[in-house]
């Protein structure tokens, strides 16, 4: 009659326990968006180094008076249409490359959610967006205001630092390690902001190669089964 | 022992019951279609335990539009917290009760 007694009692042990865990899982599930795939990330980052090399390869063949312009203040080439055309062009790679980066890194994700049996738009993933876009808008903002005003010298570390803040408020609805991509991110930006004239080469780390090493380590931690 | 399974809300032994719920906690509001894709459960039967928490004043139902589909959300209600958290209490109990 005890041992009974001490089987039942291990039996709703087992019970209570497997009912916490599962409490805990749709907890997770409902909160967070999680079928962000890692290869997103490794796309996103190739993407970026294309992209680098596109502009370095640009950056050739333009006036050296031009890299002047572009370190100095903004009334002296105001009038230069040449020079702006160059900028017109490299805003163009960027934004290129951003739609690029944008539409390989939604297939990835789609792709892993359809494996997974989720859905792509869910509430999770809406949240996910919206904490995402508000940085992300108030840094086009500001990018443009730079760039109208002839501050692109600035703009590379407007768009670090936006993005990253965009990775770190967003990182609460998906996989929390966004956020530290996030930090390293902002923490280019800052250092982007004092070693001036080198915008490509923060591009090249900031979104190319962070990018890949962040996609390959949530490959390895979420995709691989 | 037997107290703390005499705590134990009866309306949460439902597996999709305690999932509603558990969502609705971590969540300001969850639609239909969330919760479906959560508890990999048909229309019909997620319909019945809605319904049963609805009955209860666990969750409180708001019917909405998007654009001219229905969106339905649930939200938890004071009533269904504070009973939530104490069945949480209860299991608790359970497990770390010492033979």
């Amino acid at each position: 009659m005890y041992l009974k007694v001490l089987f039942m009692q291990q039996d709703e042990k087992d019970i209570s326990l497997k009912t916490l865990q599962d409490i805990h899982v749709i907890m997770e599930r409902s909160s967070r968006f999680l079928s962000l795939s890692g290869w997103s990330g490794v796309w996103a980052g190739c993407t970026a180094i294309a992209g680098a090399i596109v502009a370095k390869w640009m950056l050739a063949d333009i006036p050296n008076s031009y890299r002047e312009y572009y370190q100095e203040s903004a009334a002296i080439y105001k009038a230069d249409t040449g020079y702006q055309e160059v900028v017109m062009k490299f805003v163009l790679l960027a934004l290129g490359v951003l739609i690029v980066a944008v539409v390989g890194a939604i297939y990835f994700t789609w792709k892993k959610a359809k494996k997974d049996g989720a859905t792509i738009w869910n509430t999770a993933s809406r949240r996910m967006f919206i904490e995402f876009s508000i940085p992300l808008l108030a840094g086009g903002v500001f990018a443009s205001a730079f760039l109208l005003q002839g501050l692109e010298l600035y703009i590379p570390a407007i768009c670090l630092a936006f993005y990253g803040m965009a990775l770190i408020n967003s990182s609460k609805y998906t996989h929390s390690d966004i956020k530290y991509l996030g930090m390293l991110e902002v923490f280019l930006a800052c250092m982007c902001l004092f070693i001036r004239g080198y915008g490509i080469t923060f591009w090249l780390i900031g979104f190319g190669f962070l990018h890949i090493l962040y996609g390959v380590i949530m490959w390895k931690k979420y995709d691989r089964q | 022992m037997k107290k703390a399974i005499e705590q134990l809300n009866k309306l949460f032994d439902s597996r999709i019951r305690i999932g509603i719920m558990s969502a609705l906690m971590v969540n300001e509001s969850l639609n239909f279609n969330d919760l479906k894709s959560l508890m990999d459960v048909t229309d019909g039967n997620l319909a019945t335990h809605v319904k049963t928490l609805e009955e209860n004043n666990y969750i409180k139902v708001h019917k909405g539009f998007i654009g001219k589909k229905t969106n339905t959300t649930y939200t938890i209600t004071k009533v269904g917290e504070a009973s939530f958290k104490a069945h949480l209490k209860a299991l608790e109990k359970i497990i770390n009760d010492i033979n």
